[in-house]
């Protein structure tokens, strides 16, 4: 049976609902704008010698333009943030695509799809590499949230900030959520480019 | 307004200085040249739809929301943490927007910090009269608009105390500063009143070095590093928002910790 066989058969079933599509296109713009002005912020005070992000790739030119894309975007990532976490456990959609994550299944299925064996014929079902990805990335999203109002707000929300080691520590934490959220990005865009169909899911629903 | 007097003690040449170089207006002006190349509004078609302008009017918007946003969060009564004599960060950075060398200097006989705006009394106070109030103290982070901190020691007057002795009219809405080099800075009424912000004389127990804004800094440790400025030589109490050095640039102009 072929791909296009399944698809045909599953025509009707909605693989995304219309919120998880909607919800996933505005948190991509905004966790572009998120990521392109955190960088141009970066580079006016680097926490490693050896890392700056170029002008080029960064967002608002100078510290101040990145400063007002950054504080403008996190309203964007934040609300968006909150519907999709809401829905995702209100409807029950978390627990039904990303639950359970085992080591022994990830294990298996990313020695699976390092040797192209394994399949993405039904895109309904998630396998145990992407549950463990999606579920990392929504926690990763909620970590970098967290320690940006830690830095954002080291007085207001101090207890926040004394949770992540305190204003400089924060920093870090925050580098290092956007740091793997870019792996993910680099991970998540080659496979549905590897696989459009995932891509068109993502747009039509089916 | 005081703009174009000349400061005592001060050299007038350190009144012009232009800081402009340092962020040139076509860098300011790019902010979606940016965006386009990041490829983030490559889901708008990669058009240029909206102009650099209108950007940067709609960012500007969202900047005083934001504003609002941080008043509403902002407690009169929450204290910035405080460390300890061993936490203090040696040496203390110094930090401006010109080199240390080009640093204000200001001659301490001389000296008279100038009172305006919605106060009964608008005599300028010698430094001496400034040095002869209840001092306070307090060791805090001073958090860069830029991302760095340190932890310093600032030894001084409370402010809200200094604008009772004043008569000031607390109803107002800003405390507006002007520095010897011409910097400027708008403080919102609340955080002038807030117990930890402080018209700072000393810097660890010892007389302001120059570096670090002497004669007089006003410490506020609820806001970004630039939101405390140094060489203070005239405030004025008022409802009219004269802006800042660097708000006027872009920076976001509540600034709040």
């Amino acid at each position: 049976m072929t791909a296009e066989t399944i698809s045909t058969i599953c025509a009707d079933a909605t693989i995304h609902p219309g919120w998880v599509r909607v919800c996933h296109w505005v948190n991509a713009l905004a966790i572009l704008l998120m990521i392109g002005s955190g960088w141009q912020i970066y580079d006016a005070s680097p926490l490693f010698r050896s890392l700056e992000f170029s002008k080029h790739i960064a967002l608002g030119q100078w510290l101040g333009g990145a400063l007002l894309w950054h504080f403008a975007a996190m309203w964007l990532l934040v609300i968006n943030g909150i519907v999709y976490v809401t829905l995702g456990l209100a409807t029950g959609r978390f627990r039904r695509k990303l639950l359970p994550i085992t080591a022994s299944a990830v294990l298996a299925d990313a020695k699976a799809a390092l040797t192209f064996q394994l399949a993405h014929d039904d895109l309904s079902h998630y396998n145990a590499v992407q549950k463990m990805l999606y579920a990392g990335v929504i926690l990763c999203g909620i970590l970098i949230v967290l320690s940006g109002l830690s830095i954002w707000k080291p007085v207001q929300f101090q207890e926040l900030t004394a949770l992540f080691g305190g204003y400089d520590f924060a920093r870090y934490v925050h580098f290092a959520a956007m740091a793997a959220i870019v792996g993910f990005l680099v991970v998540h865009v080659t496979l549905a480019l590897l696989v459009p169909k995932s891509l068109r899911a993502m747009v039509t629903g089916k | 307004m005081r703009q174009n007097k000349i400061i005592p003690g001060v050299d007038p040449k350190l009144l012009i200085k232009d800081a402009a170089k340092l962020m040139p207006d076509p860098a300011r002006r790019g902010f979606l040249r940016g965006a386009a190349s990041l490829g983030a509004l490559a889901f708008l078609t990669g058009c240029d739809i909206i102009d650099g302008d209108t950007a940067e009017g709609v960012l500007r918007k969202i900047s005083s929301f934001n504003d609002g946003a941080q008043a509403a969060l902002f407690s009169r009564t929450k204290l910035a943490p405080t460390f300890s004599e061993s936490a203090i960060t040696r040496p203390f950075p110094f930090n401006a927007y010109y080199d240390e060398d080009e640093a204000p200097v200001v001659d301490p006989l001389s000296y008279k910090l100038e009172i305006a705006g919605m106060v009964d009394n608008k005599n300028p106070w010698t430094l001496a009269e400034l040095h002869a109030l209840p001092e306070v103290s307090q060791i805090t982070r001073h958090v860069c608009v830029e991302g760095w901190s340190a932890i310093g020691s600032w030894q001084g007057a409370q402010l809200s105390d200094f604008l009772t002795r004043i008569g000031a009219d607390t109803r107002a809405k800003y405390i507006w500063f002007k520095c010897a080099e011409g910097y400027t800075n708008t403080v919102d009424m609340p955080t002038a009143l807030h117990p930890q912000t402080q018209m700072s004389f000393k810097f660890d127990h010892k007389v302001l070095p120059r570096a670090y804004g002497f004669p007089m800094k006003i410490r506020i440790p609820t806001k970004l590093g630039f939101k405390n400025p140094k060489y203070v030589v005239a405030m004025e109490v008022t409802n009219t928002d004269h802006g800042g050095y660097w708000e006027d640039q872009g920076y976001n102009w509540f600034s709040g910790l």
